[in-house]
């Protein structure tokens, strides 16, 4: 390293806190000047970190790292491996070294003595007497000297990272003079005879008593300081080092049981379901955590005897563990069960095996799909289907079934469950059968009415918000899994540590996920190397051309591609009344019906295509990037066409017979639309994957298998599941449909992968793309969804002749009829009224929890931005204490060099 | 199906956090080698399994870090395998594992000589398991020097089991790739 600056001289007869001083500031210039790397800014900053965040963070002064330490001397881990700190591999001048970092400690060995160069000499003899060799481990300077060292906050936690921690493979029989190693010796004894006898053989140098009081101490040491902190409350960065804790409170060298026993009591001072998470997150051999559930049983039962069944004196005691035992069993068996209620673990697990987490994810999002169908799906049976079809209307459904209604929803399903114009306006249970916009009364109401519209307003209502929570939760955590506080970018560090997928089990996919890694490897380096070669003029201006382009192109095929729906529908606006006036045979009728819905699907599927091929052209650098332009592209022309839709059916320029509800032939579109999405991924997949193939290894005799496609699989997904919200209301089992769908879907899509398709070689951050495609679910899909739903209940007048909600103004309206309905019959449920009227009319109400929630995410987003600075600065202050860490140690080794010779 | 109370007693179940899991896996354990594993675990049999058929199972067979998961799981460090270090194993790769759990393994199967830090000479190793050697060494080299220096924060040239834990958090993949459907 380069030295620009003299090192202040240490032998002048400065004060020790002087000297402190500046060493920070000397390190704080020293870092301007490395500020060719990439932690360059902390020249600027490091002087008001010190000070601002210690307090805030509970930061121990001047951290300093040990590793550094042996770095700076060229031991490297000498020190550690041979044991304890004994003379002769210790630097003479290291209590000096922990003195200067610990300011307040070092009363204890060098008493002050300003004015005077010796305070960094070497003190007497007796002050670090115990660095003699010979010296036993149990002499009174010990622990003083541990206690400094540990003071020296090691980022290493979580061991025995002592000096005296044994090495790998070390028997108890070499039994080095160590610390924790005579810990382990004593605590042999104690440990029960259940624990397996290799407890004595810490694997790897870590030993679990070190495990036991780091999370022993975890809270120990912070009741001190606070009121009482659970073990859980402590983060990541505030961890205390365990050598420290578990010197200040384990004086009398506390024996493996004592420690097992001391973290059974601040375990039992948890809640029952924080203490099974923190005994998860334990990283301890399962032999420990049984000794430590048995510790946790003996301080439950105050006497220290646990109850046995056979000691019990009384019969009730008996019964009551006979039934507590049953009760285990039982809770055994059920968990036992659990593997089998888990749908298509196996599938998946296949499906993970060969292709990895990135097509797996394709799968999982399919099924989260599919749990929110049945979800609504149970709540719309429940309250609404099951109950009409357990009252059904006086007129029965004449047509009979011909089998063309599968694909076009019209003719025999008009008049069944499935569409909103079969559903009575009457209080189902009421003989009298009134109905509600009908101002007379009945004269004997059933005792618990059962009114039709508003279960059917409600059980959507309900239905939807079930659905908005859910959303929004597997958002927040998705999100919260893939983007975390203060993340930049360490491609290939984490491309080296978590590229590879512990999933993938089969042999080809395995060699596969091999040469991708290497590919990317190879890639990323490559990328480091061009970075600072930026291309040419020419190059650049030609790339820029050939984005234009191609935006222009898909932005107009687009815009084309809307335009051509909207003639479309015109156009068939009047054909298709043109075919009602001559009545012509039901099959042109409904043969005309599905040319829309054909329409659509096929420029959805050809757009698609087509996409891939401009993304082909483009040649994007980032795969992410190229994702994401895709979708972009692909989501633009489908909520475009969905938008233009969804205006056509406002305006009700729907063409319905009058004996039908316009509401009913919204849901038949729906219906159609959706079922024309399905024959459409049918066909895509036969003819994109398996005929692909065939020709592929067939005709031109290539190895090549096509890929799976993951990002258009799922916006197909997104785009059914958008028809299925938008025609809840009108068809209340279009979320059977659905289900129907997804459930054929994962068959198929399964069989197509695993018959056709070869591993993705397209790097793919599961994760983020995941939370990618829920957003995508909840914004534009769920969002635009529940906005056109709202604007149909509040403001669009229902059909005059069926349905529901037939002569109201609009659907809204039944509310407010039942409420006077209410207030009439029951004057004690005013409340309900009141609610209705100031707080869901009021629109003073809705302004103010929005504008609250508005609020509450502006001060979030601020508190993540300050965490962010946070970590920056605490970065920085790492980096910053490393070098000072390693300037004081060379400054400190010329000293003893200049002493030795003079002396 | 009928024996399955009499292979745990209820105070062993208590102990596993897989206990949904806790009968496949305990079949799976045995069908490595039925007949030295007997259908009844409560009187608390000493049975070792030795690495040869812990790694010869599907879902390890081809990974380039079995050897290194069957020892960093085993009590003795070699690689053999008690039921309660198998279900170890299995619990920590499952995906009810916390992520510091998770991570702490991770680090422990990449620390290949066991000094409780990632030095190069265990970055190289690793990095030519996940290439099988197809990299040159120079390559390998650059790649290792890179990654110390993105991850290494304190600058000593060798990643801790923090700097470990710090990077992983940034890993959004982590907790899904570390883990073996079973």
């Amino acid at each position: 390293m380069k030295e620009p600056c003299t090192p202040p001289s240490a032998s002048s007869s400065r004060s020790r806190a002087s000297w402190q001083r500046r060493a920070q500031s000397w390190s704080c210039r020293r870092g301007a000047e490395v500020g060719s790397r990439s932690r360059g800014r902390m020249g600027t900053v490091c002087v008001p970190v010190y000070p601002g965040l210690q307090p805030q963070l509970g930061l121990t002064p001047l951290p300093q790292t040990e590793h550094s330490w042996h770095q700076a001397l060229g031991t490297q881990r000498s020190i550690p491996r041979d044991g304890v700190l004994q003379g002769g591999h210790m630097p003479r001048w290291a209590p000096s070294l922990w003195a200067l970092s610990t300011p307040s400690l070092t009363a204890h060995i060098l008493p002050p003595s300003p004015g005077h160069p010796a305070h960094l000499a070497p003190p007497d003899t007796s002050a670090f007497a115990w660095l003699e060799p010979g010296q036993g481990e149990q002499h009174p300077g010990d622990s003083t000297t541990l206690r400094i060292l540990a003071s020296m906050p090691s980022r290493t936690i979580g061991e025995c990272r002592l000096p005296s921690c044994p090495p790998p493979g070390a028997t108890l029989a070499r039994a080095t003079p160590g610390w924790e190693l005579s810990h382990l010796l004593q605590a042999c004894p104690a440990v029960p005879a259940a624990a397996h006898p290799s407890v004595l053989l810490p694997p790897a140098g870590r030993s679990r008593g070190a495990i036991i009081s780091q999370y022993y101490n975890r809270t120990a040491r912070l009741r001190r300081r606070r009121s009482r902190p659970s073990l859980q409350q402590l983060s990541r960065t505030a961890r205390p080092s365990l050598r420290q804790y578990d010197l200040e409170s384990d004086p009398a060298r506390a024996t493996l049981q004592d420690k097992r026993s001391l973290l059974a009591k601040e375990l039992l001072s948890l809640s029952p379901s924080q203490r099974s998470h923190m005994l998860l997150s334990l990283p301890l051999c399962l032999a420990e955590k049984r000794a430590l559930w048995r510790e946790l049983d003996e301080q439950r039962s105050p006497l220290g005897l646990r109850p046995h069944p056979t000691a019990s004196p009384s019969p009730c005691g008996w019964c009551k563990d006979y039934i507590t035992l049953g009760c285990r069993h039982l809770w055994y068996r059920l968990l036992a069960l659990l593997p089998a209620a888990q749908p298509w673990h196996y599938a998946l697990k296949q499906i993970s095996g060969r292709f990895g987490s990135s097509v797996l994810s394709y799968f999982l999002f399919l099924k989260t799909l599919l749990m929110f169908n049945v979800f609504s799906l149970l709540i719309l049976l429940v309250f609404v289907v099951a109950l009409q079809a357990a009252y059904p209307p006086a007129k029965a459904n004449q047509q009979p079934f011909a089998g063309f209604e599968l694909l076009t929803g019209a003719g025999y399903f008009t008049h069944s469950l499935l569409y909103y114009g079969y559903y009575s306006n009457i209080t189902l249970n009421d003989p009298s059968a009134s109905s509600l916009s009908g101002s007379v009364a009945p004269s004997a109401p059933p005792r618990l009415p059962y009114n039709m519209p508003l279960a059917y307003l409600f059980t959507v209502g309900v239905s939807f918000f079930a659905t908005c929570i859910l959303l929004v939760y597997s958002m927040y955590r998705s999100f919260g899994e893939s983007y975390r506080v203060g993340s930049s970018a360490g491609d290939l560090a984490i491309k080296v540590f978590c590229a590879w997928d512990f999933k993938v089990v089969q042999r080809r996919s395995v060699k596969l996920q091999c040469e991708n890694i290497c590919t990317q490897l190879k890639e990323l380096l490559a990328e480091r190397r061009s970075r600072s070669c930026p291309l040419s003029l020419c190059q650049r201006l030609g790339r820029v051309a050939v984005l234009l382009l191609a935006w222009v192109l898909s932005l107009g095929t687009v815009l084309g591609c809307v335009v051509a729906v909207h003639y479309l529908l015109e156009h068939m606006h009047v054909v298709q009344q043109e075919h009602r006036a001559l009545a012509g045979s039901t099959w042109q009728r409904e043969g005309i019906l599905l040319v829309l819905p054909l329409t659509v699907s096929l420029l959805n599927t050809l757009m698609s295509h087509l996409y891939n091929l401009l993304a082909i052209c483009e040649r994007q650098d980032s795969p992410a990037v190229e994702v994401y332009v895709a979708i972009c592209r692909n989501l633009l022309l489908k909520m475009l066409v969905l938008g233009l839709l969804c205006y056509h059916w406002l305006s009700r320029r729907v063409v319905c017979s009058d004996e039908e509800c316009w509401e009913t032939c919204v849901g038949q579109d729906l219906y159609r639309f959706m079922v024309m999405d399905f024959v459409f991924i049918l066909l895509d997949t036969i003819f994109g994957e398996l005929v692909f193939r065939l020709i592929s290894e067939k005709r031109l005799k290539r190895k090549q298998r096509p890929e799976f496609d993951i990002a258009r699989n799922v916006l197909e997904l997104i785009y059914g599941q958008t028809l299925t919200w938008l025609g809840v209301l009108f068809a209340p089992l279009l979320p059977a449909v659905q289900v129907l769908k997804l459930l054929l879907l994962f068959y198929i899509k399964k069989t197509s992968l695993m018959q056709n398709c070869q591993a993705p070689s397209k790097p793919w951050q599961a994760s983020r793309m995941s939370t990618v495609f829920i957003t995508l679910l909840c914004f534009p899909s769920f969002l635009g969804a529940a906005v056109f739903i709202s604007y149909i209940i509040w403001s669009v007048k229902p059909s005059e002749t069926c349905g529901p909600f037939q002569g109201l103004e609009t659907i809204y309206k039944s509310v407010n009829v039942w409420a006077k309905l209410m207030e009439k019959s029951s004057p004690n449920i005013t409340w309900l009224t009141w609610i209705q009227q100031y707080l869901v009319e009021n629109t003073f109400f809705l302004f103010f929890v929005s504008g609250v929630l508005l609020a509450m995410t502006y001060c979030h987003i601020q508190v993540v931005k300050g965490q962010r600075r946070i970590i920056c600065l605490l970065k920085e202050q790492i980096a910053n204490e490393g070098e000072d860490k390693i300037f004081l140690i060379e400054k400190l080794h010329s000293i003893y060099q200049q002493k030795e010779e003079r002396a | 199906m009928g024996n399955k109370q009499t292979i745990f007693t209820p105070e062993q179940l208590d102990a596993y956090q897989v206990q949904n899991k806790l009968n496949g896996l305990f079949y799976r354990y045995r069908d490595l080698a039925p007949q030295l594993v007997p259908l009844d675990y409560t009187d608390k049999p000493d049975v070792t399994l030795p690495y040869e058929l812990i790694g010869s199972m599907p879902e390890l067979k081809d990974n380039p870090f079995r050897q290194r998961i069957a020892e960093v799981f085993s009590e003795d460090g070699d690689g053999n395998m008690t039921l309660d270090d198998f279900l170890d194993m299995f619990s920590v790769l499952s995906e009810m594992a916390p992520r510091d759990l998770k991570a702490y393994y991770a680090f422990k199967i990449y620390d290949f000589n066991n000094d409780d830090y990632i030095c190069k000479s265990d970055l190289e190793k690793t990095v030519n398991k996940l290439t099988r050697n197809e990299l040159t060494p120079e390559e390998v080299r650059l790649v290792c020097e890179k990654v110390i220096y993105e991850a290494d924060l304190d600058n000593d040239g060798k990643l801790s089991l923090e700097d470990f834990q710090h990077m992983i958090i940034r890993a959004p993949d982590f907790l899904s790739t570390f883990h073996i459907r079973i």
